[in-house]
Formats: C-alpha cells, sequence, structure tokens
C-alpha cells in the first residue's frame, strides 16, 4: 500500500466557530463577517511529502484554527527516491493552487534538490524546513552531526519509514527483487537508528525486525515532532483554540 | 529486452547475434549467460579489447541511456553492473597482459568525505575501465588527503570525485582549493559527477568537467586522455 496523495482540508465547522463567536463579544454579527473575508485572505497552504502526512495531520488536528483555514496535501512519498522531480511537482501544484494562499509552508528539506526546490519556493514566496533531509531536521541538525560523526555507517528510519519498510526500502530499492542486492546498497552500513517521533513499542519491535532484514545493528532515539515546528508553528494559534479538533475532521487519504 | 526462447545454444549463434545477445543478457542482468558469451567470443578468438567495446560496454551504455529516461531503476541497473562485472572478470587478466599497451593512463576515482554512498561512482569506475583507464578507487569518505596521496603515488590523467549528499557536495570545493594552493591544477584534469550536482555546480567549484552519467564520463575522460597522449 502506497500513499499517493493526500489532500487534508481543514474547515471550520459550524459548532466550533459559534462556541468561538460566543465565547468572544456582543457583536457576534461583526465578528462572523470579518472572519470569512479574513479566513480567504488568511487561508494557509503546508505543501508536504508524503513521508510527513502522519506527523503534519497529527500536529495540526492538535492545533486548530478556528478563524482560518489551512490547506494540508502532500506530493507522493516515493518522490524521495527521485529527487530530480521533487521541484517540478511542487512547482507545478504551487503555479496552480500558490495564488490561492496567504502564506505557502513547505514540508520538504533540500532532500537531493542541491538547491533546485530553493528556487521554485523564492518564485512562489514560499518556505520550507530548514535542513537537507528529513533525517536531519527530525534528529535537529547537532545530533545528525553527532550521529555521524560517532558512525558514518548509519541508517536512518523515521516512524513512516518503518510502517512502510517494505514498500519503501525493500521494494523502492528492489531487494524483493532482488535480495542479493542487499550487500551492494548496505556493504559501508552497520547500524540502523530508528529516530522515533512517537513512542510506540509496536513501531520499535517493527524497526529492529527491519534491522534484522539488512544485518544492521538496531539503535533507538526518540526525537518527537519538534523539527516540523518551522513548517506548523505559522499556522499555530493561542492555546484557546486548541480544543476545537473537530474543525479538521476532514482528511482524506488516497491509496494506491 | 530480450524476446527469444530461452532454448537455443549461445554457441549457435554467429558472432553479431552473439554480441547482441551479450547486450541483451547484461540488459538484463544475467551474470551466467553473459559468462557464458564472452567466454563463446574468446573461444573464436575474438580480441578481448573488442569483446569488452562491442560487447560490454555498448550492452552497458544502452542500459545508461535507459536508466537516464526513466526506463530502468537503480536496481535494474545494478543488476546489469553485476553482469558486466561477470564479463569484466574473465577480460580483466587478459587485457593486462596484452603486448599493445591500449591504456588511457590512471584515473583516480572516489566518494567524498562525509558520503557512503557508491553506486553511480562504481559504475563509471567500471565504464571507465571498459575505455581503456587504469582505474584507481579511493572508496567512500575520502577526506583531501586521500585525493592528494593517490595523486603522488599514481600521477593520474584524471581525478574524479562523487557525492551524493547536498551536504557532501561542497567537501569538492575544498579538494578543488588545496589543489589550486599547491599549484597541482595543470597536472591532471578534475572531473565531479554525482546526482545532486550539476555544470552550474562544477563551474562554480572550479572543476574542469561535470559527468552526468557513466557513458557519458567515460566519453569525456578518454578524449582528455587521448588529447594529452597526442600532446
Ligand atoms: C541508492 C540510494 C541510497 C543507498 C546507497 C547505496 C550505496 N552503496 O551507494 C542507501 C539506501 C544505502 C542510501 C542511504 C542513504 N541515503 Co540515499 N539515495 C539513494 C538514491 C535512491 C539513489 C542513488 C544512486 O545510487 N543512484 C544511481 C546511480 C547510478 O546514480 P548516481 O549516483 O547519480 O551516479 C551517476 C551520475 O551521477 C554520475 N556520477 C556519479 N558519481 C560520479 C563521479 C564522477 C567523477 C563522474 C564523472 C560522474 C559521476 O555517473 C553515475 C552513473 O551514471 C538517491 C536518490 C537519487 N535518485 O539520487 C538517495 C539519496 C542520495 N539519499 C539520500 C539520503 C538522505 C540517504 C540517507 C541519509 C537515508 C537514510 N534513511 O539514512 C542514507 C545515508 C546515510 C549515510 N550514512 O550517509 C538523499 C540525499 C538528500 C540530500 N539532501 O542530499 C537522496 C537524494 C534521497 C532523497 N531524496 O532524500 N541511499
Amino acid at each position: 500500500m502506497q500513499i499517493k496523495s493526500v489532500t487534508f482540508t481543514s474547515r471550520p465547522d459550524l459548532s466550533a466557530a459559534n462556541k468561538f463567536s460566543t465565547a468572544g463579544n456582543a457583536q457576534q454579527g461583526n465578528v462572523h463577517q470579518c472572519k470569512s473575508q479574513e479566513e480567504k485572505s488568511q487561508k494557509k497552504l503546508v505543501l508536504g511529502c508524503g513521508a510527513l502526512v502522519y506527523e503534519l495531520v497529527e500536529l495540526i488536528k492538535h492545533n486548530p484554527l478556528v478563524n482560518q483555514v489551512v490547506d494540508l496535501h502532500c506530493l507522493p512519498a516515493t518522490l524521495h527516491n527521485t529527487p530530480q522531480l521533487i521541484a517540478g511537482e511542487v512547482d507545478k501544484f504551487l503555479s496552480e493552487k500558490g495564488a490561492d494562499y496567504a502564506e505557502v509552508l513547505v514540508a520538504y528539506g533540500d532532500c537531493g534538490t542541491a538547491g533546485a526546490l530553493d528556487t521554485v519556493l523564492a518564485k512562489h514566496q514560499a518556505t520550507r524546513l530548514p535542513g537537507a533531509h528529513c533525517y536531519e531536521f527530525f534528529a535537529g541538525s547537532q545530533q545528525y552531526d553527532d550521529f555521524m560523526e560517532a558512525e558514518l555507517g548509519s541508517f536512518f528510519l523515521t516512524d513512516f519509514l518503518v510502517k512502510f519498510f517494505d514498500r519503501l526500502v525493500i521494494e523502492g530499492l528492489g531487494l524483493d527483487r532482488y535480495p542479493e542486492l542487499k550487500d551492494v546498497y548496505f556493504k559501508h552500513y552497520t547500524q540502523l537508528i530508528y529516530i522515533a517521533q512517537t513512542n510506540d513499542a509496536d513501531l520499535q519491535e517493527k524497526a529492529k525486525q527491519c534491522a534484522q532484514k539488512l544485518g544492521l545493528e538496531y539503535r533507538y532515539r526518540f526525537v518527537g515532532l519538534d523539527g516540523l515546528r518551522p513548517v506548523t508553528k505559522p499556522i499555530m494559534q493561542p492555546s484557546a483554540f486548541s480544543n476545537i479538533e473537530s474543525a479538521f475532521s476532514n482528511i482524506e487519504v488516497n491509496y494506491v | 529486452m530480450s524476446e527469444q526462447d530461452d532454448d537455443f545454444e549461445l554457441s549457435d549463434l554467429d558472432d553479431k547475434e552473439l554480441v547482441e545477445q551479450i547486450q541483451d543478457d547484461l540488459y538484463d542482468g544475467l551474470n551466467d549467460e553473459v559468462f557464458e558469451g564472452v567466454e563463446i567470443l574468446l573461444a573464436r578468438n575474438w580480441d578481448a579489447n573488442d569483446i569488452l567495446g562491442d560487447a560490454l560496454v555498448g550492452g552497458m551504455k544502452v542500459v545508461g541511456e535507459d536508466f537516464r529516461d526513466g526506463i530502468l531503476f537503480v536496481p535494474e541497473v545494478l543488476k546489469c553492473a553485476g553482469a558486466m562485472k561477470q564479463g569484466m572478470g574473465l577480460l580483466r587478466p587478459i587485457l593486462a597482459n596484452s603486448a599493445i599497451d591500449l591504456s588511457l593512463g590512471k584515473f583516480v576515482i572516489g566518494t567524498v568525505k562525509g558520503d557512503i554512498h557508491d553506486i553511480g561512482k562504481n559504475l563509471v569506475g567500471m565504464m571507465l575501465e571498459g575505455a581503456g583507464f587504469e582505474v584507481i578507487d579511493l572508496g567512500i569518505n575520502n577526506p583531501v588527503e586521500n585525493y592528494l596521496n593517490a595523486i603522488d603515488e599514481h600521477k593520474p590523467v584524471v581525478m574524479g570525485m562523487s557525492a551524493l549528499l547536498t551536504t557532501t557536495m561542497p567537501y569538492m570545493g575544498v579538494v578543488l582549493e588545496e589543489l589550486d594552493k599547491r599549484g597541482m591544477r595543470k597536472d591532471f584534469h578534475v572531473m565531479v559527477g554525482g546526482a545532486p550536482l550539476n555544470q552550474e555546480f562544477a563551474d562554480a567549484i572550479g572543476a574542469d568537467a561535470y559527468g552526468r552519467d557513466a557513458a557519458r564520463s567515460a566519453e569525456m575522460a578518454s578524449s582528455h586522455a587521448r588529447s594529452v597522449k597526442a600532446c
């Protein structure tokens, strides 16, 4: 099962909006009118890599906004293996949809595009996560460098890669068809480091099995979701709104 | 690629058909068949260098083009490279003992410091060997000292650096600066390559050439080596 694209569109539902208005002030009518105009002009887009979809949904879900709309759209995670296509795909999407938004936040690192993604983002006045790739921004640059300094032969897995290991790593590298290629790919690797976004015993067990499949030593480090803050912070709102999760119940995930 | 039935003997084919069949088998990553095909051509007194050029390098060129055009992917390319290695294994000792020196000179190649990706580098090395270079492979994760030592020891015609990470490609610039400082840039050509690189980057760090893929890199290196030989 592979995630083809995910369109997650948040719409403030009526009950949530009412809660907000009644808790607000006496000029309810004005507040409403103002808000609908603001909604349009303040609409923000998070355009992300499919490999980050669960984390993005999670973060946005827990920090919903009432008075503005945030759309989340993810491109296929398989683009990871063809980075030369990433900038073009992002450009295509933003050329079609970017103008509808007040701000575009892109949940990608450089991801091997060697600056091509940054050129596209500059054109659309969008910003992205700092760092070279998701392993770096999840672990944090310092910790990532420390890992590499300690053992260059480290292969990293995130929650997403653990969940879809067979599809993205085993099939992605053709190891299902040609298991003998394992040594060609991993001969210089000694350990697998699972840098975990969530504390999940099942995933840890699965990650151990992934390490076994690749013949690598297993290491675990919980790193959480802090790495995504640069993208999610601008769409966060004061904690007063954080109980209105229902506003973000409309999630559509398409699998192929 | 091959659409022929499996039940035929390679030895029944005439030379032209056999060369084409070896190319097809190489494309399909069939180690044993490529090995057998090369053996048969050798038994028919084919020159080892012609087998290398016509059957193996010829086959790998098609593989490279189809990889570039998105028809073949990394795993398939690796299978093809494995098959080419089988054939080369047979030819290498013969070429090494050959009376005529067809060598284009030495090519020192290595992945730069901090990077352990080596698939592309290995493919380039293989095509360079096929083109007639003596390839000195420094492996992965090479600090500038490794390149300097290898240059001292081997006096290459070309030195090549590979990088697959955007965080490691700037290190190529560090190596080039060091070579500049030591006034060594006139002695040999420096080629750079790796998926995230492009001509613009190669120009910016002052490399002599950027190699987009293995076949093109081998052609560029060969024409440089020939021009040096001619002088
Ligand atoms: C295969 C692969 C791996 C394999 C490497 C196996 C090996 N032994 O090399 C494995 C799975 C082990 C791997 C690991 C990692 N990888 Co990796 N990997 C790739 C992948 C999918 C393909 C690279 C490849 O081999 N291509 C095939 C060869 C034939 O092409 P090539 O290398 O470009 O070489 C050709 C030309 O460039 C040229 N060339 C190459 N070198 C040279 C040199 C000279 C002198 C010349 C003239 C020409 C030349 O000719 C070659 C032949 O045609 C790329 C994505 C991509 N499509 O580029 C990611 C990619 C490079 N990896 C990436 C990452 C992040 C990693 C990891 C950190 C992931 C992880 N989960 O831990 C680790 C690295 C950890 C570490 N310790 O360093 C990122 C880098 C992102 C960035 N910002 O730089 C990429 C871009 C994927 C992505 N989009 O995120 N990887």
